[in-house]
């Protein structure tokens, strides 16, 4: 984009946390992009965050440490950020704020787009109705991701979630429709970062990957850019390019902490927590690019990874993430700390628009019987299990008792899998059938007969069926 | 552009917050055009060197200096027979068409544009009309009887009214007075329009949702708020309501939520007959669509553009609802504009005035004789979502205080697949008693003592439980646990409505009472049988499922009624057989 020269203001005010104030400006816009040149050359990045006469608030992306107020010049750009998108981004590791990271040019293509994008028309929105397949067995046969679905995962501290966003990342499909991932690392530590690209390396050295990380050590402000770089590009791959795209973002506290930064540093008023009062309305306006439009191809689907500080679910960034999304995925330290891998717990879990994008034509006919069979007794046997504390396990009825094997079969044959490990949809009912065999036929009142006949195991006694013990020997990596 | 000819000029942006100077004359509330791209926003405070604007749209790219112009008038929707089955954005400018990405400033075509409506005159030339009689009718897609009426303020002889046959959105229908009466017709949305007079309600809406009519209804012309946490099922209420209730008009605003639930309820809509009319559902229905990815103070307006279509047809003399999801959303962007311009705050940063906007929201439902002597009612249903589930946070709170209804969803309910997950304990309704004796003229006398009875048998079963966590249920007298099975029975048998069913999304009035009925005579049989000595863990064993699953399965009342004389039957012999002989 070569333009003239456009004029550069040296006239800084005041700075203060990442803010810089400019006197003298005309002719700048709100959210406007902002280069800043130091005097040993560096140069930074900012936002317009208010013009008021000839006064700019900008926010320096990468902070105002070591700059002199006396020596720094800002240009302006003379419109909101807008970024060059294009399938040139596939296979490349950039920053947070999409500079190469990689070692190889800046990433360019034929058009460009703004980073805040525009609202989705909800009157051209097609309602989501095909899955994506994740290869992770607890995820897609319990919580089914939908095309075009936003559905985080929330972990408290010290949970695997990065393993299992990136494994989901590494493993998700679209049925052999045109599919890429978008990566978003937002102050991730160096052995995360490295542990995310590990695991993504192929994806990556396919061509069906795009990774930007913000680390840990980076500018705080640059998080504020990177997911709205990662829609921007994801959003040109999908309704440009015709892909299914699937976005993952984590960790969103830290994105919100950001936020809160800059807000604080704003002197903004604050809501809760010290949270700014838009926050719901600033994460809305990224989980939100998610969907499909009548008349463009592709889909865009997101899955925001976040950690629940303290592990405490009602804190203002799971809450209102779950208020804007549909469902959660949420792991639990429980199963973490017997083993287990993912530790989701299902029946925190819930993919709200599941029962559109999975069962006959979609799935597979069984899938959504077999999904509510196996929650509904998941959910007796954690009744059977408050009991047995109570009274101990022997005093159980007999029923009660296969209630419990029912839970430890569940959690060992379908739930454990190795990070590496993708299983394909039969091998997910396969074992979700054997584990459906630990409990007696008469339990089982949500399945039809027929299908109970053609798939309920042979002798489903509490033996399990004939592949059992083969199956548990694989899954444990 | 108005004539106060002078130059204004933006002066500072910050968000939606803009200041303009230079603009001589504006008026509070009165709407300008900034920058080129013309960007709508509303005067909200004036002084002596500039005026405060709220922009409703996203301002990126606007720059101290840029042009503004004053429009002239406060901000105003219109209103017309296009918005029946139509999609709108907060300021009520057609979404449909608008493309797939909404750019900010893009000319929305005008309403209805390209349309055309069948006019049938009512009034002929020389005929003296006032304010709210009915010039003429338009056929329109659905069964709603639409009337152009004689707008307020206008009065007198009529002239030059349309003859029969199809008429431009933009059409004048006559003057009245001297005054042109267009087919689509504009209204300062923050007005509430006036009426003759304000009816003391009665008459529930029946919204086919059995814990709703049986327990918790709202009268026609009442209120009602739904405080739930997320994943407690307030969007599928109300959707479900939405679709079932015997409502002649409903107005959705989706107010800064989800986008594939509002795109999921509009194929719904669309595909779904309405069962008394047998037209389309969404016929019958305007939505007003601002979801949470949308300018944020465009949200505060969509609320009062939902209620001023809601009293647009309520003239018309119809029974119109306003579905609200949801006002802390509202509240949000009323707390987002008050933080940047500096206000004061109260609770939690919301502003001071939050309270009173609220009310006066909740203000614009009523049951009314019309201006032109018809009865009309606007009834409000409005989601709250309280951050954390803290039902004492400021917007849940208020909006508890002003409403006639509450419907309070329940967390360990929603957990325990109870759905509507609508908490007996945490609920209410104020207007039981009237709603009492109008059941009581109109065929259901009944309808008070059933809703004591299943309060009651729902309050003791809690009470017994509560107890039998302590004791354990076999160490209760036979009494508790009956009434622990009573509530089972009532709860999985009665207030337990599957939103994806087929036969049972919507519940006739007459089955939802036969159902409870069903319900409590089979408790109360169960009762006997346990005081005349049947061990309660025999009763307990017995198979219920026949009547817990007569709400899927039992079509008809007769149905139920049957369903529950056999089960009372099939209890009785347990009393015989133990008198027959004692039990091995």
């Amino acid at each position: 984009m070569s333009q003239w020269a456009r004029p550069e203001f040296t006239a800084v005010e005041r700075l203060r946390g990442p803010l810089a104030v400019l006197r003298g400006v005309t002719g700048v816009g709100w959210d406007e992009f902002a280069t800043i040149r130091l005097d040993g050359g560096e140069v930074r990045h900012g936002l317009v965050l208010e013009a008021d006469d000839d006064l700019a608030v900008v926010q320096v992306l990468e902070g105002t440490a070591g700059i002199d107020p006396a020596r720094m010049a800002v240009e302006f750009a003379g419109s909101p950020l807008r970024i060059e998108v294009g399938t040139a981004w596939l296979g490349r590791v950039c920053g947070g704020r999409g500079q190469p990271r990689d070692g190889g040019p800046p990433v360019t293509g034929p058009v460009t787009a703004p980073v805040a994008g525009y609202p989705v028309n909800p009157a051209a929105r097609l309602p989501p109705s095909e899955p994506v397949l994740t290869g992770v067995s607890v995820i897609d046969e319990l919580t089914t991701v939908v095309r075009g679905q936003k559905l985080p995962v929330f972990a408290a501290p010290g949970l695997p979630h990065l393993e299992l966003a990136a494994q989901v990342a590494a493993q998700a499909t679209a049925g052999g429709e045109p599919f890429c991932v978008v990566f978003a690392g937002m102050g991730l530590t160096h052995a995360d970062a490295a542990a995310v690209r590990a695991a993504l390396e192929d994806r990556l050295a396919a061509g069906e990957l795009v990774l930007l990380l913000n680390l840990a050590g980076d500018p705080v402000i640059e998080r504020v850019l990177t997911p709205r770089v990662a829609l921007t590009v994801a959003e040109h791959l999908a309704f440009t390019e015709g892909r299914h795209v699937l976005v993952v973002m984590a960790d969103m506290t830290s994105y919100c902490e950001a936020l809160r930064e800059v807000s604080a540093a704003r002197g903004e008023l604050p809501a809760r927590r010290g949270y700014p009062g838009y926050l719901y309305s600033d994460l809305a306006s990224l989980y939100e690019r998610c969907g499909r439009i009548d008349g463009l191809p592709g889909s865009l689907t997101l899955i925001p990874v976040l950690t629940m500080p303290a592990g405490d679910i009602t804190h203002p960034v799971p809450d209102l993430t779950g208020y804007i999304t549909e469902g959660q995925i949420v792991l639990s330290p429980g199963l973490h700390a017997r083993g287990i891998y993912p530790p989701v717990d299902a029946l925190s879990s819930l993919s709200r628009l599941m029962r559109r994008g999975a069962g006959p034509g979609r799935t597979r006919d069984d899938h959504l019987d077999v999904a509510a069979q196996t929650l509904a007794a998941l959910a007796a046997a954690r009744r059977a299990g408050e009991l047995a504390e109570l009274i101990g396990e022997e005093a159980l009825s007999e029923t009660d008792r296969r209630y419990s094997e029912f839970e430890r079969a569940f959690e060992d044959c379908l739930v454990h899998q190795g990070p590496g490990q993708s299983r394909s949809l039969d091998e997910t009912f396969r074992l979700a059938w054997q584990v459906l065999g630990k409990l007696p036929r008469r339990e089982l009142t949500m399945i039809p007969a027929d299908v109970l006949d053609a798939r309920y195991p042979a002798g489903g006694g509490p033996a399990g069926g004939p592949a059992g013990a083969d199956d548990r020997a694989e899954a444990r990596p | 552009m108005t004539g106060t000819g002078s130059a204004g000029r933006i002066s500072r942006v910050s968000g939606p917050l803009v200041e303009v100077s230079g603009l001589a004359g504006l008026a509070m509330a009165e709407v300008v055009e900034l920058g080129e791209p013309r960007l709508p926003g509303e005067v909200v405070a004036i002084d002596a060197l500039r005026a405060t604007v709220q922009a409703y749209e996203y301002t990126g790219g606007l720059a101290p200096g840029d042009p503004v112009a004053a429009r002239g008038a406060p901000l105003s929707a219109p209103l017309g027979p296009h918005l029946l089955g139509g999609i709108f954005d907060g300021l009520l400018r057609p979404l449909a068409g608008a493309g797939p990405f909404l750019r900010p400033g893009a000319a929305a075509a005008p309403p209805g544009a390209g349309r055309a409506f069948p006019f049938t005159p009512r009034a002929r030339d020389g005929d003296v009309l006032a304010a709210g009689d009915a010039l003429g009718a338009v056929t329109v897609a659905g069964a709603v009887p639409y009337l152009v009426l004689v707008p307020p303020g206008a009065a007198g002889e009529v002239r030059g009214i349309s003859p029969a046959g199809d008429l431009p959105a933009g059409a004048i229908v006559a003057t009245v007075g001297g005054r042109p009466v267009p087919l689509t017709g504009s209204w300062p949305v923050r007005t509430p329009r006036p009426v003759a007079e304000r009816l003391e309600a009665g008459e529930p809406l029946r919204t086919g949702q059995r814990v709703v009519d049986l327990l918790f209804p709202v009268t026609l012309g009442g209120t009602s708020a739904v405080p739930g946490g997320f994943g407690t099922g307030k969007t599928v209420l109300l959707q479900q309501i939405t679709k079932w209730c015997d409502a002649d008009v409903i107005v959705y605003v989706g107010c800064g939520e989800r986008g594939n639930e509002l795109a999921e309820m509009l194929t719904e809509l669309s595909a779904l007959a309405d069962p008394r009319t047998g037209g389309r559902l969404a016929d019958r229905t305007v939505v007003i669509a601002n979801t949470s990815n949308m300018p944020m103070m465009a949200r505060e307006a969509s609320i009062y553009a939902g209620a001023a279509v809601a009293e647009h047809f309520r003239d018309m003399g119809l029974r119109v609802v306003v579905v609200a999801d949801s006002t802390s959303r509202w509240a949000e962007a009323l707390r987002e504009f008050s933080s940047r311009s500096g206000e004061m705050p109260a609770e939690e940063g919301y502003p001071a005035g939050l309270a009173s906007a609220l009310a006066a929201f909740y203000e614009r439902a009523g049951l009314v004789t019309t201006l032109g002597g018809r009865t009309g009612s606007v009834t409000i249903i409005a989601a709250v979502s309280p951050p954390g589930g803290d039902m004492t946070e400021p917007v849940t709170a208020y909006s508890v205080r002003f409403v006639r209804t509450l419907w309070t969803l329940d967390r360990d309910l929603a957990y325990a697949r109870h759905y509507p997950a609508v908490s007996w304990e945490g609920s209410f309704c104020r207007d039981a008693a009237a709603i009492g004796n109008w059941y009581a003229r109109n065929g259901d006398p009944g309808w008070a003592h059933r809703r004591e009875r299943l309060a009651a048998v729902l309050v003791q079963a809690d009470q017994a439980a509560a107890l039998a966590e302590l004791t354990g249920a076999t160490a209760l007298p036979a009494a508790q646990r009956m009434a622990i099975l009573a509530g089972r029975l009532v709860r999985e048998g009665v207030l337990q409505q599957s939103a994806i069913s087929a036969t049972d999304a919507s519940c006739e009035p007459a089955r939802a009472a036969a159902l409870a009925d069903a319900a409590l005579e089979v408790a109360d049989a169960c009762g006997r049988l346990a005081d005349r000595g049947v061990p309660a863990d025999l009763i307990e064993r017995q198979d219920f499922s026949a009547l817990l699953r007569a709400k899927e399965e039992a079509a008809t009342p007769e149905q139920v009624r049957g369903r529950a004389g056999d089960l009372i039957g099939r209890l009785s012999s347990l009393e015989a057989d133990r008198e027959g002989g004692p039990r091995s």
